[in-house]
């Protein structure tokens, strides 16, 4: 039994039986599809838009280097700095070079699941950098020392009361109940480390080939704040954000925050063609993009779940997700948490120690149904099974595989099992077997039928 | 060790020597977007002028913007005063733009143009920013600035006050349209940032609880002439 999966069961186990905190999340959620339904109204055709924003990421993904290499021909001749690395550490030294090299202190980020990914706090405050998450929800995550909850809700799970204390302990804040004063004792806590900060560290949501331009979206304001203050900006990308011409952000900005946070357009969607230009009042310096890896070309090889890339991270699969809900993001124990994230943490980290993500789903398609980009998720949860069990089978399923095949394929013993099972079914209840006494837990057995299906169909007309 | 780029793009060509199905899509989507029969599809931006107005005005009313219509350009500096006397501006920022710059300067307290030499701590300090933009987008309540157009980066979006002065010739139906005229208008040479804000600076992290504010604008006015 691998870690992973013993930490997944007693979390989801914990987190599962905990009544009060999903009807918390439940009832944060609630306000999330009301507005988005209001939004989905607005549009004209939602599912014809659907295909035109799947189309415009399959058509980059699927000339992917082609595609980077003009994004990244571009974006040099605006005046950035490109970067490649190819996994987590590489990215990782890459940024820490870039940092020592601009003889900085203060480095200030904006919302990133990228480094997140990459785990770069941990690696800079090693390296004596003094690192501050400027998104209010981060910032609550960072001083919680806790990973994010939901990739766009990072802090959904915590009730305003954990907060005010939260406060209180690290910035000697007075205790409030007001959603709006905590907020405002963050921002005014954030604004002077912005004025101090040497370095702002951004994510990327798309890179325009066309253009050469960096897309990012956020509602806070805090982005803008990050690339414009610091003397050098900093951008962690995955090779997959690419997408060809400007146009197609025409239909995926607003995609991405209906889907994402029922909102029309988030509230602020920038585009970074490169440093401060003379003539522009202010801006950094210096603007580097380091385009990750990371395994993202090991999901590409795979021409079945290639589509997973496609991912614009709204987290519309997390918030119908029935799994989700009643798990919560942190029993996932990854970076990208919900249908997605469990499609694509095997590719990340390895499928044999995370192929039980892709078996906690019931496969009711939600997830499917919400993504913006038509990504087919819950075919790739049932695929991911499929993988495993051919790759690196347990012993349970070796055996149970393998005497299947054999009853299976000689119709009387199959008949005579039935037989047997039909009467010895209540037993399975009272005998703790393997697996199966995990199962019926929580799930009721039926009553066995009195006769075969085969028996039935002989003794019916059809017979 | 070989270059991370060209492994990277190696590792990339190698992956897609094999080809991925299509999605699975409604009914065979126009492949070039140059068409513009999306439009059909995503939210309306409207066909004539006073329809585009009226979305607009109805958007910027949802996303909590204040919209001030006025006739012409010695009323839009009657209304920026009239907000300066109600929010009792001591020190506001403002950019050199023929729109901009004469109705900052009328204003009855301190004043102050950013340039290139730029001091982020002032500027932290103002009430309010006052800029022009590149164009008004009526299908969503957006608002484009840049770097060029807005004074720089910051202007429009560090101090707690943001003010948008525009005419009514810079509103366009969609963001289809917005980008085609980006890219018409500034060719090669795009400003370093180009910003759609669509309301003033929020965040639902708290409980998922709207709160305007969140390290942006609290407040963001558009006085429209025309």
């Amino acid at each position: 039994m691998s870690n992973a999966k013993d930490i997944f069961l007693k979390e989801a186990t914990t987190s599962t039986a905990d009544g009060p905190q999903r009807i918390f999340i439940n009832k944060a959620l609630g306000g999330y599809y009301t507005n988005r339904d209001i939004q989905k109204a607005r549009y004209r055709d939602w599912e014809r838009a659907r295909d035109v924003a799947s189309l415009a990421k399959w058509t980059a993904v699927n000339d992917l280097a082609n595609t980077l290499e003009a994004f990244v021909a571009k974006f040099e001749s605006n005046g950035g700095k490109v970067h490649w690395a190819r996994d987590a550490e590489e990215a990782r030294q890459i940024i820490l070079q870039l940092i020592a090299k601009a003889k900085a202190k203060a480095v200030v980020k904006s919302k990133c699941m990228t480094t997140e990914e990459i785990h770069l706090n941990d690696a800079l405050e090693k390296a004596g950098y003094s690192v501050v998450e400027s998104d209010l929800g981060e910032f609550i995550q960072q001083l919680r020392g806790e990973a994010p909850y939901h990739f766009v809700f990072p802090c959904m799970h915590v009730k305003r009361e954990e907060i005010s204390a939260l406060f209180t302990k690290h910035l000697g804040t007075a205790a409030t109940n007001s959603p709006e004063e905590l907020t405002m004792i963050a921002r005014r806590h954030l604004r002077q480390l912005y004025v101090d900060a040497d370095v702002g560290i951004t994510g990327a949501n798309f890179l325009v080939a066309e253009t050469g331009q960096i897309s990012i979206t956020e509602n806070e304001g805090n982005a803008r704040l990050t690339a414009a203050l610091p003397r050098i900006h900093i951008a962690l990308s995955g090779i997959e954000k690419v997408v060809k011409k400007l146009d197609d952000l025409s239909v995926l900005l607003p995609m991405l925050a209906t889907a994402g946070a029922g909102q029309p357009m988030t509230c602020y969607n920038t585009l970074y063609s490169g440093p401060r230009k003379p003539g522009e009042c202010d801006g950094p310096e210096e603007f580097h993009l380091v385009l990750l890896d990371n395994a993202r070309t090991q999901i590409l090889a795979d021409p079945e779940q290639r589509d997973s890339l496609h991912c614009i991270r709204c987290g519309a699969c997390l918030n119908v997700c029935p799994i989700f809900k009643n798990i919560g993001g942190l029993a996932y124990g990854t970076t990208y948490q919900g249908p997605i994230g469990s499609v694509i943490t095997p590719h990340l980290r390895g499928l044999k120690q995370w192929n039980h993500l892709s078996a906690a789903s019931s496969l009711c398609g939600a997830c499917t149904d919400a993504c913006p980009v038509r990504i087919d998720l819950h075919h790739h949860l049932l695929q991911n099974r499929r993988n495993a069990n051919q790759t690196s089978p347990t012993w349970f399923d070796r055996l149970f595989h393998r005497g299947f095949n054999f009853v299976i394929s000689r119709p009387r013993l199959f008949a005579f099992g039935g037989r047997v099972f039909r009467f010895t079914l209540p037993l399975l209840k009272k005998i703790p077997l393997p697996y199966l006494s995990a199962w019926l837990k929580t799930r009721d057995l039926p009553p066995a039928p009195a006769q075969s299906f085969r028996q039935q169909w002989k003794e019916s007309s059809h017979g | 060790m070989a270059n991370a780029r060209d492994e990277i793009l190696a590792r990339v060509r190698e992956a897609l020597k094999v080809t991925a199905p299509k999605p699975h899509f409604k009914s065979e989507p126009v492949s070039g977007r140059s068409t513009g029969t999306v439009k059909a599809w995503l939210p309306d931006g409207g066909e004539t002028l006073s329809e585009q107005l009226n979305l607009l005005t109805e958007n910027l009313a949802k996303l909590k913007a204040n919209l001030v219509r006025v006739s012409d350009v010695s009323a839009a500096h009657q209304a920026l005063q009239q907000i300066a006397l109600t929010k009792k501006w001591k020190k506001v920022a403002y950019h050199s733009h023929p729109l901009v710059s004469p109705a900052a300067e009328a204003l009855n307290c301190e004043k102050w143009e950013v340039t290139s030499s730029f001091d982020k701590q002032k500027l932290e300090g103002c009430d309010a920013g006052i800029t022009s933009c590149e164009a008004l987008v009526a299908q969503l309540g957006s608002i484009l600035v840049s770097s060029e157009s807005s004074g720089g980066r910051s202007l429009s979006v560090l101090p707690p006050v943001h003010v948008v002065i525009a005419t009514v010739d810079q509103v366009v139906a969609d963001l289809e349209v917005c980008f085609a005229e980006v890219l018409a208008k500034h060719g090669q040479k795009l400003p370093s940032m180009l910003s759609f804000i669509t309301g003033p600076s929020r965040t639902g992290d708290i409980e998922r609880i709207l709160v305007l504010g969140a390290h942006g604008p609290k407040e963001l006015y558009v006085i429209l002439i025309g």
